[in-house]
């Protein structure tokens, strides 16, 4: 299968502070891939990178979909392929839950306002939040603001979704719920990459654990392989630190 | 002569009216198309300062403080009596239309820009994500957003244009106040003084009350 995402020799420098230092990574179709580490490791600079949120080294390359993502007239149609749920929802305050689903497909997809809000309402009782449609961001829990964040970038039909530490900045109670929106999504075969500190379910419903630290990828592997079983002693060391307590 | 006669004469009232209505409606006027023109002006500023590229956000920052450093009475009387030097000869309106125009773009400016860069980058990243390109980012996501911010400073910028167009009657625009101190040499008589003052009272309280009302509504609210 050849790959949807094709990282390769990615680097960014902030200052002299190197961020990512020489990641490759190939995803493919239908794959979800969890990125841990510790904080600063670069897991979040890695998946900006991919919709270039965050810009990268003249010499490194991503292809999404074979397309390479650089500034230029492409981008926003590459963009539009690559969804992106992050970690303080970033919902349009001034738009009503439907709206903020809507805005995307019809501006970029060109789709009919009838077609937008048929997809907006199914997307709405898919993520079971079809009761908030015309209520405002600021008048739904975070739980609720991020299964919209979901929906609005599934509205796009993207080919691979982005999730950048979707929970955590969320109540402890709300988690499950934005957590069962992402397990039931990783089982219809979406592509999907989650930066995430949630391990029970990058444990469960991960195809490829992924553990950076430095900027580098140290290990990769079925997520039994990394949990049960890591190689390299950071990854141990990471797992104990996390897991001990 | 009593107070009342010097100061509000019936009969200087009734004879200097039509003169201080047509004087109103040139004030409005003047006050409208260039409070309209600074916007158009402030917003492309504001975008170019904040967007555009170095030499040309360099330009209109230097714009923007060149125009908020001049007294406008300066500027006023540099376009009306010096431009003509050029070749440039402007009307008396056209010359406090321009005046006016250019400093409360640059002000309008620096209103634009504080509200657009008050929206959190989260709201950008979100619009990049979705595939928005620049235009629609700009007039969907960022500018409505910017909008609630910067309506009552821009309220209050309206307010200082109203009243910067009594300056206009120095190059000679019969204006409001021109229109009164012209009447008040006719008659020999202050009344028509306190009536335009009255009236600018009149035009301009309702537009201080307003943002009062503004900036406590926007303050509550929080986004939305």
């Amino acid at each position: 299968m050849s790959a949807i995402v094709s990282i390769r020799n990615l680097r960014k420098n902030f200052g002299n502070f190197t961020a990512l230092d020489g990641i490759n990574l190939d995803i493919v179709e239908g794959e979800v891939v969890c990125i841990i580490g510790p904080s600063g490791s670069g897991k979040s600079t890695l998946i900006r990178s991919i919709n270039l949120l965050e810009p990268f080294d003249e010499s490194s390359e991503i292809l999404v979909d074979d397309i390479p993502v650089r500034r230029g007239k492409k981008l926003a149609s590459v963009r539009a392929e690559v969804g992106m749920v992050f970690q303080s929802f970033n919902l349009f305050p001034h738009m009503t839950v439907r709206e903020n689903i809507k805005l995307a497909p019809i501006r970029v997809r060109k789709s009919s306002e009838q077609e937008a809000d048929d997809k907006a309402m199914q997307l709405m009782r898919s993520v079971g939040i079809e009761a908030q449609a015309d209520k405002y961001p600021d008048q739904l829990s975070g739980g609720q603001q991020q299964r919209v964040a979901i929906a609005r970038a599934l509205a796009m039909e993207p080919k691979i979704l982005l999730f950048d530490e979707p929970t955590s900045s969320l109540d402890p109670e709300m988690v499950g719920e934005v957590l069962d929106v992402m397990k039931r999504l990783a089982h219809s075969g979406v592509t999907m990459i989650v930066v995430t500190h949630e391990m029970g379910f990058a444990r469960q419903v991960a195809d490829r654990v992924v553990f950076m630290d430095e900027g580098k990828i140290i290990e990769a592997g079925r997520p039994s392989d990394i949990f049960d079983a890591p190689k390299e002693s950071r990854t141990q060391d990471f797992l104990n630190a996390i897991l001990d307590h | 002569m009593s107070l009342t006669e010097t100061f509000f004469n019936w009969s200087v009232l009734v004879s200097s009216f039509p003169l201080l209505l047509s004087g109103l409606r040139v004030t409005l006027l003047l006050g409208v198309v260039s409070i309209l023109a600074g916007l158009v002006l402030g917003l492309f500023v504001a975008l170019v300062r904040i967007y555009g590229v170095r030499p040309a956000s360099l330009a209109v920052k230097i714009y923007i403080d060149v125009f908020r450093s001049i007294p406008i009475l300066v500027l006023l009387i540099v376009v009306y009596y010096a431009l003509p030097f050029v070749g440039l000869r402007l009307t008396p309106f056209m010359s406090a239309a321009t005046a006016l125009t250019l400093v409360s773009g640059a002000y309008t400016a620096e209103i634009f820009r504080a509200g657009i860069e008050a929206i959190p980058r989260g709201q950008f990243e979100a619009s990049q994500a979705l595939g928005l390109g620049y235009r629609h980012m700009m007039a969907d996501v960022i500018l409505p957003q910017a909008i609630r911010i910067v309506i009552p400073p821009l309220t209050n910028n309206c307010i200082n244009v109203i009243k910067d167009t009594a300056l206009a009657s120095v190059v000679a625009m019969p204006d409001l106040l021109k229109q009164a101190t012209q009447a008040q040499a006719l008659e020999a008589n202050p009344t028509p003084l306190i009536i335009a003052a009255l009236m600018y009272i009149a035009i301009l309280w309702p537009l201080v009350v307003l943002v009062g009302r503004l900036e406590k509504k926007y303050r509550s609210e929080t986004a939305r």
